[in-house]
């Protein structure tokens, strides 16, 4: 089974991603802001990371940027989801090395058509 | 809606369409057909039925019609077709074309554009490999609403999400507002024309690729055949259709085979047979004496 980090300051919306994920069989963790998605990493890198971009402490770019340094960061895959839905944002984020990308609001055919893109299921 | 009422609407989609309606789909004809009814003022289908009825009821009709065969589309759904345009049916034409420098290929139920598209921005991402060819798309469909649509070009963040990898998004379309608009260029590869697959295909020409997906399944038996022969017609030869996930040309016709191996592509059965491994040169100039 596949392990996703679900990175989101929003508990509703960690529900909502979490449930989406499990029912594709992925065995979901969860993270609040960026540090904490750090930490998580730290202890096990998932294989695939849900992350939003705007929350309190480490926001979601800086989290991305700070994992693709470290050791092993570069491996887990990483779809941003955030309601940040302009060029501008986009494309910092894949310079930043993020596969793919959500523009909330999402539902689950959108959540499996990007994790279908990029390999995960 | 009484079973007569329904009866009714099955025969007008029958002869205007082909839409074959089986007993149970009484749901689906109230979901679709209940807002072109509160469009037209109409407070039930009863009073829909009786307006298309009336002299005046063409309009109407076509509406219902267009309501009823219209069908959801995302970019590179089944994405398996893409890799088959991609890494068979391209490759194949390039070196088979190689003299008249020309490849047609035909949406056959374009719907909202983005099967068409989708095989446009193929084309684009392969721009080194045609660069001097003329690869012309001709999408169809039978809705002039829903063709306005895919000549605009313009859709819902949702139905951007669907299919279609971030990196494409951003380079091939542009933001408006809530929406994305496909770019100029790409739209530009694209012709639009309203076309009923039940009418003649003279009109068509010739088409070196034909994507007819997750239509015929909406057909009876007989009009599948007749759809299926009239593309063998105006294909050369060497020729490719597609057909959706769940349809096959098996118990329908001989004029077609399986592409080994590649699922959902077929050839006409004498080009598959006598297919030469190397580059075809033969084939240039034109295949299609008919």
């Amino acid at each position: 089974m596949k392990h996703c980090l679900v990175v989101d300051d929003s508990s509703v919306i960690r529900k909502v991603a979490r449930r989406i994920l499990e029912d594709l069989d992925f065995d979901i963790a969860e993270a609040e802001d960026g540090k904490q998605a750090l930490e998580a990493c730290r202890d096990q890198m998932p294989d695939a990371i849900l992350l939003d971009w705007n929350m309190p402490v480490m926001d979601g770019l800086e989290f991305l940027t700070t994992l693709r340094r470290e050791t092993g960061g570069d491996k887990p895959i990483v779809v941003f989801c955030t309601t940040e839905n302009d060029v501008a944002h986009i494309t910092r984020a894949i310079r930043a090395g993020a596969n793919e990308y959500i523009m909330k609001p999402f539902d689950k055919e959108i959540v499996e058509a990007k994790f279908q893109e990029v390999g995960l299921i | 809606m009484t079973p007569f009422e329904y009866d009714f609407l099955r025969r007008l989609l029958k002869t205007q369409s082909g839409l074959v309606l089986s007993d149970e789909k009484q749901y689906l004809v109230e979901s679709r057909l209940l807002p072109v009814a509160r469009r037209a003022g109409l407070g039930s289908l009863s009073e829909l039925v009786a307006a298309i009825q009336k002299p005046s009821g063409k309009q109407l009709s076509d509406s219902v019609v267009e309501a009823m065969t219209t069908n959801e589309s995302f970019f590179f759904r089944d994405k398996t077709p893409f890799d088959h345009f991609r890494e068979v049916m391209m490759p194949d034409l390039l070196s088979a074309r190689a003299g008249r420098r020309r490849i047609k290929i035909w949406c056959a139920a374009a719907s909202s554009g983005q099967e068409p598209y989708s095989l446009a921005i193929s084309l684009k991402e392969m721009a080194a490999k045609v660069a001097g060819w003329s690869v012309e798309i001709l999408g169809t469909d039978l809705s002039n609403e829903i063709l306005d649509k895919a000549r605009n070009g313009i859709y819902s963040q949702f139905e951007v999400q669907r299919g279609l990898p971030i990196q494409m998004l951003v380079k091939f379309f542009a933001q408006k507002g809530e929406l994305w608009q496909i770019n100029p260029d790409i739209r530009a590869m694209v012709k639009w024309r309203k076309f009923n697959l039940l009418d003649s295909f003279a009109g068509i020409g010739e088409q070196d690729i034909v994507f007819c997906r997750n239509v015929l399944i909406y057909f009876d038996q007989q009009t599948k055949i007749d759809i299926l022969h009239k593309i063998a017609r105006l294909m050369p030869s060497d020729g490719y259709l597609v057909l959706g996930a769940a349809e096959t040309v098996v118990g329908l016709t001989d004029a077609f085979q399986p592409v080994q191996g590649r699922r959902g592509l077929y050839q006409l059965k004498a080009a598959a047979a006598t297919k030469p491994v190397g580059p075809r040169l033969a084939a240039v100039g034109g295949s299609n004496a008919r």
